[in-house]
């Protein structure tokens, strides 16, 4: 299903000698190695079974606030992550869950942070919305539509100042495309040249409104050419291609530092969020979001090419339901944040005279 | 040495320090800067240290905050603080809270220069003074000074804090003169200056009307005798409430003067702050000096009615001490 729109600038430099190239195969997955494809199968079911039991936990209140689930998009999450290297970096939207993980944070770390524990990824302070680890290279959750891109752009600034050989993803949803900073934030990564790709999961709605009701272009990849930038549509239900594109325009983008816009489309199979039941759904369009599920698709296809016995695949969702029943255990035996350390992350340099005082506190 | 030349020398000193820092906005590099802050820099340090940018606040300023993340400290020039409402989801949602609400894993060390100020006749769009906006949100520092030495104690402070920081300038002060001396050391972001001493009433100004409180001090007790303390807040947060308390408690009235709006102003804060700390020393209400509560207006006089003024604040003060039958 690849689409690709305009071709990039020029390459005006090389870091390194590395290509991604890729042997040409034949069958449904030619010479992968199996290692690899059951390491996809592993991680997608893991985020699966995550995210599932983030669900469970909502409806148990322990888990607040917003949380906005990956299921459905693990294809997308898995092949994503698998383009880049530890040291890469990563800015994503509010629904994370499944990136943090696949870049490699420990999920008991995840889900205490849902759990608002101070072991979680932001010690309680973000929340589903707002994880981060420097350590994974993930620069941050963002709850604002569209706050994460310019971000992003000014990361890989700093990479080119640097002259580092880190590539910065940026991941959106399809309703982000409409706002000002996802234009401002292209449009300055193509004129400086920066180590930059910008990833649309383009799950056909932004909240309750569908992509082409918000989106006068609704091929959203095309609107790459505005930037006189590399533009490509992959199927985001299928990890390889996820990932194929996602390597190229990652290497691409260190060695030249070439940014470029890669839409994956996917589908939604809950709501926005857990406390949204979707009535605003055509039958149609849930029955094809079930049809396209990527993680039973990749299983039997795994399975079909005898990648995967059903042993083999039983095992491997045995074990992604003991981690994430594990990682709950951990954010249930977590401690909270002490309340005498809400004062300590206002400021990174302490200044005299900050406000420190608790609404019943005397003012002197 | 003016206001001017003071933070173009300060910003020079301190890129020659710091490789990391490097200045990014609008007209910054080819066109010198709007008010020629920057002139001669990208032709001193190339383009990669002095990058002009697209007409995007939005886009500008969010890489600048992605880049302070991973450890450089840009400085952004908004060409004035108006424009700056085109940023504000960077500067409110992202720039103060990545600190916090990552659990303090990563701080955003950037300068957001900016000028405000009304006087130009520039119009309702060009001449606001809305520092308030920012002063609000925890997570920012806010800074305003108002003399050239003070210009360059608060920017280097600024350069070298971890925090983003938003800096205060005014149009009417880029050609004010002062003395500037070569070691002028970092100023301590969140301190007041006493900078004048006395006993009759406090007046409390920032920016702009810190130096015309100076003014109206000096020239109130050559002809009256009236013997005003200045308080200069210099920052407006983390705001000095003590240094403001202390001089009131030793005073017993205080006249607040501000370029700001008077409802939710800076002196309201004040006032509040005063009314906490010093209620028992008041030997009358805090006085507001503040700007007419209108859009600015274009036409000349109306545009001088709406501002306060050494003689609206000489008035406020003269009345104040007429209140407590201090005045001799």
């Amino acid at each position: 299903m690849a689409q690709t729109a305009t071709r990039s600038k020029p390459a005006t430099r090389t870091k390194s000698g590395r290509t991604p190239a890729r042997a040409a195969k034949s069958g449904p997955f030619g010479g992968e190695s199996h290692e690899l494809l059951r390491g996809y199968f592993q991680q997608m079911t893991l985020i699966r079974r995550f995210e599932e039991r983030a669900a469970q936990g909502y409806t148990q209140a322990k888990i607040g606030g917003y949380c906005h689930l990956n299921l459905g998009e693990e294809a997308t999450v898995v092949g994503l992550m698998s383009a880049l290297r530890k040291t890469d970096l990563l800015f994503t939207n509010y629904r994370e869950h499944g990136y943090a993980i696949a870049k490699g944070i420990e999920p008991g770390r995840v889900m205490a942070e849902l759990y608002g524990r101070s072991t979680g990824t932001s010690k309680g302070w973000g929340g589903s919305m707002h994880m981060f680890d420097s350590d994974a290279g993930l620069l941050g959750g963002y709850g604002i539509v569209g706050g994460q891109i310019p971000l992003a752009t000014g990361a890989a600034m700093a990479v080119d100042y640097r002259g580092g050989d880190q590539v910065v993803m940026c991941q959106m949803g399809d309703g982000t495309t409409n706002i000002g900073a996802f234009h401002e934030a292209l449009n300055i990564a193509a004129l400086w040249n920066l180590p930059v790709v910008f990833v649309v999961v383009n799950n056909h709605m932004g909240m309750g409104t569908t992509v082409d009701k918000a989106s006068a272009e609704s091929d959203l990849y095309k609107r790459a050419a505005a930037y006189r930038m590399h533009g490509e549509r992959v199927d985001g239900n299928n990890v390889l291609e996820v990932r194929d594109a996602a390597t190229k325009l990652v290497e691409q983008a260190r060695e030249s530092g070439t940014p470029a816009l890669l839409e994956a489309v996917s589908d939604r199979l809950k709501g926005h969020s857990v406390v949204d039941p979707g009535k605003y759904r055509s039958e149609d369009s849930v029955q094809q979001a079930r049809a396209n599920d990527p993680v039973v698709n990749f299983r039997a296809k795994l399975i079909d090419a005898g990648v995967l016995d059903e042993d083999a695949a039983a095992e491997i969702e045995k074990q992604a339901q003991a981690d994430a029943d594990a990682a709950v255990a951990f954010a249930d035996d977590s401690p909270h944040p002490e309340v005498s350390t809400l004062f300590d992350y206002t400021y990174a340099t302490p200044v005299a005279n900050d406000s420190r005082r608790l609404p019943a506190d005397p003012v002197f | 040495m003016t206001y001017r030349q003071a933070l173009h020398d300060t910003l020079r000193d301190e890129m020659h320090r710091d490789e990391d820092v490097f200045l990014i906005g609008e007209e910054i590099g080819v066109f010198e800067g709007s008010y020629k802050i920057t002139a001669g820099l990208l032709e001193e340090f190339g383009e990669k240290r002095v990058r002009d940018t697209p007409i995007a606040e939005e886009g500008f300023v969010g890489a600048a905050v992605g880049a302070a993340m991973l450890g450089l400290r840009p400085v952004v020039e908004l060409m004035t603080i108006n424009f700056s409402l085109i940023a504000l989801d960077q500067i409110v949602n992202h720039a103060a809270k990545i600190y916090g609400m990552f659990g303090g894993q990563t701080s955003v060390p950037m300068v957001l220069r900016t000028p405000g100020g009304g006087g130009q006749q520039l119009g309702a769009t060009h001449s606001q003074n809305i520092e308030l906006y920012y002063a609000f949100v925890p997570g920012l520092k806010v800074v305003a000074p108002s003399t050239p030495a003070d210009a360059k104690a608060l920017l280097l402070a600024s350069l070298r804090d971890d925090d983003p920081v938003l800096f205060l300038e005014n149009l009417a002060l880029y050609n004010t003169k002062g003395e500037v001396p070569d070691d002028v050391a970092p100023a301590e972001i969140g301190k007041a200056a006493v900078t004048r001493e006395g006993s009759d009433v406090t007046i409390i100004g920032y920016s702009r009307m810190a130096g015309i409180a100076g003014q109206v001090a000096a020239k109130l007790h050559d002809e009256e005798g009236i013997d005003a303390e200045v308080v200069d807040l210099r920052s407006l947060r983390p705001l000095d409430r003590e240094t403001v308390v202390n001089s009131v408690r030793k005073t017993g009235c205080a006249v607040v003067a501000e370029d700001d709006w008077l409802t939710y102003g800076i002196g309201a804060e004040i006032a509040a702050s005063i009314s906490d700390g010093a209620f028992d020393y008041l030997d009358a209400p805090v006085r507001r000096v503040a700007a007419a509560e209108v859009p600015l207006p274009y036409a000349k006089p109306l545009e001088k009615a709406a501002l306060p003024s050494a003689e609206s604040l000489t008035t406020a003060v003269r009345e104040t001490l007429d209140a407590v039958g201090a005045r001799r």
